[in-house]
């Protein structure tokens, strides 16, 4: 067994958490892994990418380009700009909700429409499977359960090698125990999201 | 990482480090805060003590290694780490440190940065262990990183030596899993006994301790070729010879060879690696940055009449510059059998905006640098700046950044500068980079008369790599704590006649200050003092406020964004508003609106 996930999204976002709760689930489930990410100067509201590689032969922290079996995209215009990271067979899970570069703000660089972004990687795939993970995480408390929600989505993904209570368990293992409840609806709806 | 039990881990390379360094029961530890080594100081700021270990965020490298090497030389066991560009720092006394050698075992960590993610430049510090003739070791994993700590403190103490331990970005930062092990019951406190002839190094005794150093050399040698860090595996008459994360890369990329994993990396295991290339046709040799192996190899091959053809670097089918990944094993396809990888899908047909880390909302540094624009006006002008935050003033629209070199350099450099040049010079150095390495240049500055202005960012910690504290806080660490330095009071001791202190986020009494200060005939210093929102923020001191505009009154002239840039200004269609989620309520983009349209709510 052999399984990549590149997630990305934008500092803030909570990928390096969302790559902690399914690396540790992974190692739960008694699979090697593998990981790297970004640190430093690139969180100052750059681009963060975090590499999960699960398997029994694993042992590279880096993937190489097309090898991931899955992208959890926290942000639209970040998984558009890593797509070349998977393959024909990739899932690819986008949240699309953007979140806008100090460029774009400053009116200095356009965002393009999100819908265009999705269609222009339409052309490329046709695995993407796309989830408003902030309005979810409202309904199910707090915006801040967005990653949360992306968790289930990821979990609840065709192929996907984890089972939805082991990514659930270390994802309520992670947080503090007043979120919990916050936390576990998030996931929920997230998977159920995902799975319609 | 801190856990008692013999059980396994997911742990960054860096926590990993941190387990170790508990593991091997090391009593003085010492850095200062660089990526990719920090996280290994913030876990030693909250447990170190934990374990009985005095931990201390030295005011630069050099001294980290001198209080280090002091402690080992005592006889306890001693680590000290930093970035790889520390490491130029700490070589002064790592040099000669070498001489004498140390009691108590001491492993000294150099964090190599190659692509430079987040660094000025991205050297090889594999390097310095030739130029020292310091045993070093290279782990390729996390675990192998708090493995070859602990065996690091074993081969110093075995030699006399300290080991230097050679990680790099994707050890530092990647994660792994790591078998928590026992805590080694060790002595933190020792006698220091008087040596002259070890410990103190006039010219007659460095000359002994010259050759003391030879000898060592030759053991360690002998060390490194019996080590079980240095391990072959597979067979086949295709050999690679390779060290630190490449290894990962060729484990899983290249089927059918044998591989030579190098872990003790200086002195080689010589004598295997002619062994192990004798029955070969081919020897790849592969590393990142330098031919730190690949040379020796060459010469290793041609001593031994080894006929294996050697492939690498100098046969121009491996890079010199940047990391490697699994894609560059690709590269080696034409000689041996790199695994097949998928296609790519193709980058979708669409313009995205760029995404360039940036100043955070509310950064103080945004209102100095405004400041220093709007006192500097149109004279002809250079920036010669430093290594913080603030080094992002470099990008539009501020462009504050006409040169960078090394903590401290900007002030060291503007005297050079303002020599050189008609120029108006402007040096930016910020709090933490200030007490590391920007009071010498300062001395000096002031010593040889030279004419320009310093302004010293002081947003009251080390931001960049994570928000350590600096001499200029002050420490408060278990049963320790120390007063804050206060920047103004050590300029004004050293001579300097203008010194004014300003709040960033008073554009208008910063933009005055730093008028006077630009026209003052000297040497004239400028401290904009305002805490790091982000640190307010991890620390929950940050008062919940936000800045709203009167979209009735605003004057559609953009100059909040020209001047101030923060990210929580948000520009469409000709129209500016704030974003509540990220606006601190700061006021500095208040202070520029010439319609006085902003003001603050909540």
């Amino acid at each position: 067994m052999k399984y990549v996930i590149q997630i990305v999204g934008v500092g803030g976002q909570g990928v390096l958490l969302a790559s902690m709760v399914l690396g540790n689930a992974a190692m739960n489930a008694g699979h090697n892994v593998a990981m790297s990410e970004v640190h430093g100067m690139a969180q100052r509201g750059g681009s963060v990418l975090s590499t999960l590689r699960i398997g029994d032969d694993i042992i590279s922290p880096l993937a190489s380009e097309g090898e991931a079996d899955m992208i959890l995209g926290f942000e639209p215009a970040e998984t558009c700009r890593n797509l070349t990271l998977g393959n024909k067979d990739s899932v690819i899970v986008m949240n699309m909700d953007p979140i806008y570069p100090s460029t774009v703000t400053a009116g200095l660089a356009q965002y393009p429409e999100v819908n265009d972004i999705l269609s222009a990687m339409s052309k490329v795939t046709d695995r993407i499977m796309t989830i408003e993970a902030t309005s979810i995480a409202e309904k199910a408390g707090k915006a801040v359960a967005a990653n949360a929600v992306m968790i289930g989505a990821a979990a609840a993904a065709k192929g996907f090698p984890l089972s939805k209570d082991a990514v659930k368990r270390s994802l309520l293992g992670s947080v503090p125990e007043k979120f919990r409840d916050l936390n576990e609806k998030a996931f929920d709806m997230g998977y159920d999201a995902m799975k319609k | 990482m801190a856990s008692n039990n013999n059980g396994k881990e997911l742990l960054l390379g860096n926590d990993a480090i941190t387990r170790g360094v508990i593991e091997a029961g090391v009593a003085f530890a010492s850095t200062y805060p660089g990526t990719p080594s920090s996280e290994i100081g913030n876990n030693l700021e909250r447990i170190g003590e934990k374990y009985g270990i005095f931990f201390e965020f030295s005011a630069n490298e050099k001294v980290a290694m001198e209080a280090a090497s002091a402690a080992a030389m005592s006889g306890v066991r001693s680590f000290v780490f930093m970035k790889h560009v520390g490491m130029n720092v700490a070589a002064d006394p790592m040099m000669t440190l070498a001489y004498g050698g140390v009691r108590g075992g001491m492993v000294i960590l150099t964090a190599d940065d190659p692509t430079a993610h987040s660094s000025q430049n991205e050297q090889d510090n594999r390097m310095y262990a030739k130029l020292s003739l310091l045993p070093m070791l290279e782990p390729s994993t996390p675990a192998e990183a708090k493995e070859m700590v602990k065996a690091g403190f074993d081969i110093s103490e075995q030699l006399t030596l300290p080991v230097i331990l050679r990680t790099t970005t994707r050890v530092n930062h990647a994660r792994g899993i790591v078998d928590i092990g026992d805590v080694r019951d060790t002595k933190k406190k020792s006698t220091f006994v008087r040596d002259i002839k070890r410990f103190v190094n006039i010219p007659a005794n460095a000359r002994t301790n010259r050759i003391r150093l030879l000898d060592l050399n030759k053991k360690a040698a002998e060390l490194s070729g019996s080590s079980e860090l240095n391990f072959i595996e597979g067979s086949g008459k295709v050999g690679v010879i390779t060290s630190g994360v490449p290894y990962t890369y060729v484990k899983e990329m290249l089927k059918g060879v044998s591989i030579f994993k190098l872990g003790f990396t200086n002195p080689l295991p010589e004598k295997r690696i002619a062994e192990f290339m004798k029955d070969k046709e081919k020897v790849i040799v592969v590393e990142e940055l330098e031919p730190f192996l690949e040379d020796q190899v060459l010469r290793i091959a041609k001593e031994n009449d080894i006929s294996a053809k050697i492939y690498g670097k100098r046969s121009g089918h491996l890079p010199m510059a940047f990391e490697y990944s699994p894609d560059t094993m690709r590269l080696l396809s034409i000689i041996t059998n790199a695994e097949g990888t998928k296609v790519p899908l193709s980058k979708p047909d669409i313009v995205l905006p760029a995404r360039p880390p940036t100043l955070c909302a509310g950064c103080p540094h945004r209102g100095i640098f405004h400041a220093i624009r709007k006192a500097v006006g149109k004279r002809p002008v250079i920036y010669s700046s430093d290594i913080g935050c603030y080094s992002l003033g470099a990008q539009p629209p501020f462009m504050m950044a006409d040169m960078i070199l090394c903590m401290g350099g900007g002030i060291g450099a503007a005297g050079g500068f303002c020599e050189a040049t008609d120029q108006k010079v402007v040096a930016i150095s910020g709090d933490s980079t200030f007490f590391h390495g920007g009071i010498t240049p300062l001395v000096s500055a002031l010593f040889n008369g030279h004419k320009f202005t310093a302004v010293i960012l002081d947003n009251r910690t080390t931001a960049m790599t994570g928000h350590q504290p600096h001499p200029g806080t002050g420490r408060d660490h278990g049963k320790r704590t120390t007063e804050a330095i206060d920047i103004a009071a050590v300029v004004k001791g050293i001579g300097v006649k203008f010194v004014e202190t300003v709040d960033p986020y008073d554009i208008e009494a910063s933009v005055s200050a730093m008028t006077r200060a630009i026209e003052y005939d000297g040497l004239s210093v400028v401290i904009a003092k305002q805490a790091c929102p982000l640190e307010l923020k991890r620390k929950k001191l940050l008062d919940p406020k936000v800045c709203e505009i009167d979209q009735d009154a605003c004057r559609r002239c953009s100059i909040c964004i020209s001047s101030i840039a923060c990210p929580a200004l948000m520009k469409k269609d000709g129209i500016v508003s704030i974003d509540r989620t990220q606006c601190i309520g700061c006021m500095m983009c208040a202070c520029v609106c010439p319609a006085g349209c902003i003001r603050v709510i909540q």
